[in-house]
């Protein structure tokens, strides 16, 4: 295949956003054409993924400027990966949002933005330069406003006004570290940077400019302090917005973050303290926030926040075996989130509210879905063998191997506490008596549905929930992924060897 | 002239905060536009100023010689404002919208979305 494999996950995207945007009145097609691209973007995503796989890290240099002077376009198996992640959890949405989306919503253009959206993902994924970066997260923050709040109920536009706010003012931390990124060094190549950085005199202005890049993808990727926008926001848009939202927008923060700090500013002791706390906090805050709500999408916001800490706290200790583990939480993570928030829709379908209180009897109604519920729960415990267990297991030894007590407890209570919250989400959906109460009367239920409309809602539940088996049971596929993905972050000449066109002797 | 556009900077910086720290919409977008602004005036800051040395290649040479002005920060600048101006043009639809469902111009009223229902 051609080099040019690299970008056409952006481009995929971007076709299926332009046919969108010319059927705009015609919700009909828009369905097929938004389904039919998610596919394209999976092949697309898995054909790159194979070449990266057998040829190593893959770079395309836009309009043949040589690098440093253009822009890079890199993939490596870190990237590909989190394409095929995302191209999945896109189809599933794409396929919830033909019902859960009604056509007024699609008449105002809610496809074309979505993949405006993925595209914007996949940029960001992709891209080899720090301001490419920044402009690939504006194009996920504006397409993620127009998500937020199309339709215009009253709790959106407020939950829209808070999430804006935060993630403006993040995008202009971000921009003030680049700025001075450049001043400081003048370039803003990821792979010229990397050498760059090292040769500064002044380390502590280095280190003060990390920390405001850590500021600025952490309010990206939800962490303590700066949480506060996403269980503010995540609950209140319909539930495949927020199913893609909860599922790839954070994690967005935390591939930046992995990206940078890796790459460009590799942790020195004392910004891995202030992250390793920053990562125990998260937990903590995330977990007691979860254990006190009482609306089943805002528990699910609350649990993003506590397992940030997972990967944050992953990346703070920056050993091979941590990052493995971080890597591979976040993989596990992207696909659980997304189906608990799908899940939680369909439940607001069966119920008529998302509540705890007014659910019930789940279990006696709906069996086989029950089932089908309880396998991304348990997975998002780490029951074992489910996915939750296998990234736990690299997380673990390597925080008890460096002697890391703290974050090690912090680990454990994560864990603990997601369990006592199942645990609580079980008892009053699953097995509690049903309350009884009036039904609402301009509301469609799921009883009621067609089947036609149960299918849309159930079956892309099912595509995620097989992606989390298959990650279960052949979680060793999964495992040496992530130790490629590993070596390549912990070892940059790879990277900056495949954007300066050096051969390789030794391949990974 | 660094001094100056440092100072400026500065004060726009510490301006965009104050307004984003009050409770009224209106000034909170005021608020985020100015620190905008301010980063533009910090890349064109850090990019280097020099004086009348336009990155143009003399016609008998073929490459750039001594000190010239970098243009990369000002392709990056230009970059930003046109980003930064869509999103304000959304903010402000936005805040127009939310004056308009909520019926208050008050940050502090607005606390639906944190209830514990």
């Amino acid at each position: 295949m051609s080099e040019h494999l690299t970008i056409y996950p952006i481009i995929v995207h971007l076709l299926t956003a332009i046919l969108l945007l010319l059927s705009w009145m015609n919700p009909k097609v828009q369905r097929y054409i938004s389904i039919i691209g998610s596919i394209v973007g999976i092949i697309v995503g898995g054909l790159l993924f194979s070449q990266v796989w057998t040829e190593g890290i893959q770079s395309v240099q836009l309009g043949n400027w040589k690098a440093p002077f253009g822009i890079t376009m890199v993939a490596d198996t870190f990237a590909v990966t989190l394409i095929v992640l995302t191209n999945i959890v896109a189809l599933a949405v794409s396929i919830i949002s033909t019902r859960n989306m009604v056509s007024s919503r699609l008449k105002f253009g809610y496809y074309a933005i979505f993949h405006f959206l993925i595209m914007g993902l996949s940029g960001a994924f992709i891209t080899g330069d720090l301001f490419s970066l920044y402009v690939w997260f504006e194009v996920i923050i504006i397409s993620s406003f127009v998500l937020l709040t199309i339709g215009g109920r009253n709790i959106q536009i407020e939950g829209a006004v808070k999430y804006f706010t935060l993630n403006m003012l993040s995008s202009i931390i971000f921009l003030t570290g680049i700025a001075m990124v450049y001043g400081v060094t003048g370039s803003l190549n990821m792979a010229e940077l990397s050498r760059i950085i090292p040769e500064i005199e002044n380390q502590g202005l280095v280190h003060t400019i990390s920390l405001i890049f850590f500021i600025g993808f952490g309010v990206k990727s939800g962490v303590f302090p700066l949480y506060f926008w996403l269980p503010a926001s995540y609950h209140t848009p319909p539930a495949a917005v927020s199913a893609l939202f909860a599922g790839l927008l954070t994690k967005v923060g935390i591939y930046a973050m992995i990206r940078v700090f890796t790459l460009i500013f590799p942790l020195g002791e004392i910004n891995q303290m202030i992250l390793m706390v920053v990562a125990g906090f998260t937990i903590f805050f995330g977990g007691i926030g979860a254990l006190v709500q009482k609306d089943i999408q805002r528990i699910f916001s609350y649990l993003i926040i506590c397992h940030i800490g997972f990967m944050v706290g992953g990346l703070s200790l920056f050993t091979e075996v941590a990052i493995v583990g971080a890597v591979m939480y976040m993989f596990h993570d992207i696909i659980v989130k997304a189906t608990l928030f799908l899940i939680g829709g369909v439940m607001y379908r069966i119920f008529g509210s998302t509540r705890l209180y007014d659910m019930g009897g789940l279990m006696d109604n709906y069996p086989r879905l029950s089932f089908l519920f309880a396998i991304p729960m348990f997975a998002l415990v780490g029951v074992p063998p489910l996915s939750g267990f296998w990234p736990k297991v690299s997380l673990f030894m390597a925080s008890y191997t460096q002697g890391e007590m703290f974050l090690l407890i912090m680990f454990i209570f994560a864990s603990l506490i997601t369990l006592v919250i199942i645990a609580k989400i079980w008892n009053s959906t699953f097995s509690k008596k049903p309350v009884e109460r009036e039904k609402r009367k301009a509301f469609k239920y799921f009883e009621k549905f067609s089947f036609a409309e149960k299918a849309a809602y159930i079956v892309p539940i099912i595509i995620l929930v097989g992606v989390t088996l298959y990650y279960s049971f052949f979680a060793e596929h999964f495992q040496v992924i992530s130790e490629r993905i590993g070596k390549e972050l912990m070892n940059t000449e790879h990277y900056y060897n495949a954007v300066f066109g050096i051969k390789e002797e030794t391949k990974l | 002239m660094e001094i100056l556009l440092a100072i400026m900077t500065g004060i726009l910086y510490a301006a965009g905060i104050y307004l984003i720290l009050r409770r009224s919409l209106v000034k909170l977008i005021l608020g985020i536009v100015i620190l905008g602004n301010g980063v533009n005036l910090l890349i064109f800051l850090m990019g280097g100023l020099v004086k009348g040395r336009p990155p143009l290649i003399p016609e008998d040479a073929s490459a750039l010689e001594g000190i010239f002005a970098d243009p990369v920060p000002q392709a990056l600048i230009l970059t930003a404002i046109v980003i930064s101006f869509g999103l304000q043009s959304f903010a402000i639809v936005l805040i127009k919208r939310a004056y308009k469902v909520l019926k208050t111009d008050d940050i502090d009223t607005m606390n639906k979305t944190d209830d514990i229902t």
